[in-house]
């Protein structure tokens, strides 16, 4: 396979083909934060934190590093004026939803975000799609999903599947960078399958 | 018609399609169309026989509007509540027919007879204020008209 190389922030990185400009950086040591990044998920560009400047041929633009290929020649830089301010305006955003979230509090420290700068719309859930991709792509159980769109947007366990699979399985409760998957999981336990909370799996009536 | 769809037809729905999974949203559609809403049991029953999870068929189905999962009136009632309807008075309309039947926009009956919906624009302003009921366009309403449109449909 052919080699690529590139520059991150005045290094020089090699590549092969195939692999995201975060995956380059984070092979090389070079920090870009992330927040539905995991590694043994498909890419899925849906919280934008990772954002960074790409010049090519002189010219620069923006983009999603979790899912912009490798390109030979390019010059990346994980941090800049404007990457900074963006990546500040979508942790205030972000915050709006889930204030206390301690990666985004940590993260918030590094930008200057200021978690009051946007009304309060306590949804809790980021959309970061974490829950539902590993239940998908890693068990493949697909116990829960999204339903919705745009801001009304939501994660839902199915009811018939969780109440089988899940509380042996919870593999995706660490991941939630907010708590919030753990809530839906206990509401809906309590509304749709409340004997499973109860009662022990010996008890057979 | 009947509120829960037999598997019969979901089975010959599903048939026509050659129970392909690429037809997921036209046979979805077609059970929308046929039974005016998508039934759990008929989602569960389409995530079989096509091998496509179910919380991906949730998630079309709830993604697009033309889809619902709560049972839908036998008649469907929008009015048009767009800036040139809204001037000539939407909301009156919009009153009387809540008052009428008793419903919200986005709500159904008890008996299943109405659905109420709110639409921007229905493209005959000149119309105006316009209710559309089963996609029949009843124009230039009045409180009193629309008292007695309703009337056709009880
Ligand atoms: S519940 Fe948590 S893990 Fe799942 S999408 Fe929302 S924030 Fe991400
Ligand atoms: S990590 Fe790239 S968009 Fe979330």
């Amino acid at each position: 396979m052919s080699e690529i190389q590139f520059e991150i922030d005045g290094s020089i990185v090699t590549a092969t083909e195939g692999m995201t400009v975060l995956g380059v950086a984070q092979k090389a040591g070079i920090y870009i934060p992330t927040l539905c990044h995991h590694e043994k998920l498909e890419p899925f560009g849906g919280c934008r934190l990772c954002i960074v400047e790409v010049e090519v041929k002189g010219w620069t633009k923006l983009v999603v590093s979790c899912v912009y290929p490798a390109e030979k020649d390019i010059i990346v830089r994980t941090r800049s004026e404007k990457v900074d301010r963006i990546r500040k305006t979508i942790l205030e955003l972000l915050m709006a939803h889930a204030p206390d979230a301690p990666e985004l509090v940590k993260l918030a420290k590094v930008y200057g975000a200021d978690k009051d700068r946007y009304e309060k719309d306590p949804s809790f859930c980021i959309h970061c799609g974490l829950c539902v991709r590993y239940c998908n792509e890693v068990t493949g159980k697909n116990a829960i999903g999204f339903v919705d769109r745009g801001i009304n947007k939501e994660i839902s366990f199915i009811p018939q599947i969780a109440a089988v699979e899940c509380n042996d399985c919870k593999q995706c409760f660490p991941l939630c960078p907010t708590s919030y998957l753990q809530a839906a999981f206990v509401l809906t336990q309590a509304l749709a399958f409340p004997s499973a909370v109860n009662s022990g799996p010996e008890t057979g009536e | 018609m009947d509120t829960i769809m037999e598997l019969d037809n979901i089975d010959r729905i599903i048939d026509k399609h050659h129970g392909e999974a690429s037809a997921l949203l036209q046979i979805l559609l077609d059970i929308q169309s046929e039974n005016r809403w998508l039934p759990w049991e008929a989602l569960a029953r389409v995530s079989e026989r096509l091998a496509v999870p179910l919380n991906r068929i949730q998630h079309i189905a709830t993604f697009y509007k033309a889809f619902s999962l709560v049972p839908k009136g036998r008649h469907r009632v929008h009015i048009c509540v767009g800036t040139a309807c809204h001037v000539r008075g939407a909301t009156r309309i919009l009153d009387t027919v809540e008052e009428a039947i008793g419903i919200k926009p986005g709500e159904t009956d008890l008996d299943l007879n109405f659905s109420l919906e709110t639409v921007n624009c229905l493209g005959c302003c000149a119309l105006g204020p316009v209710m559309e009921v089963d996609g029949k366009v009843h124009g230039k309403m009045s409180p009193v008209k629309t008292s007695q449109v309703l009337k056709i449909y009880e």
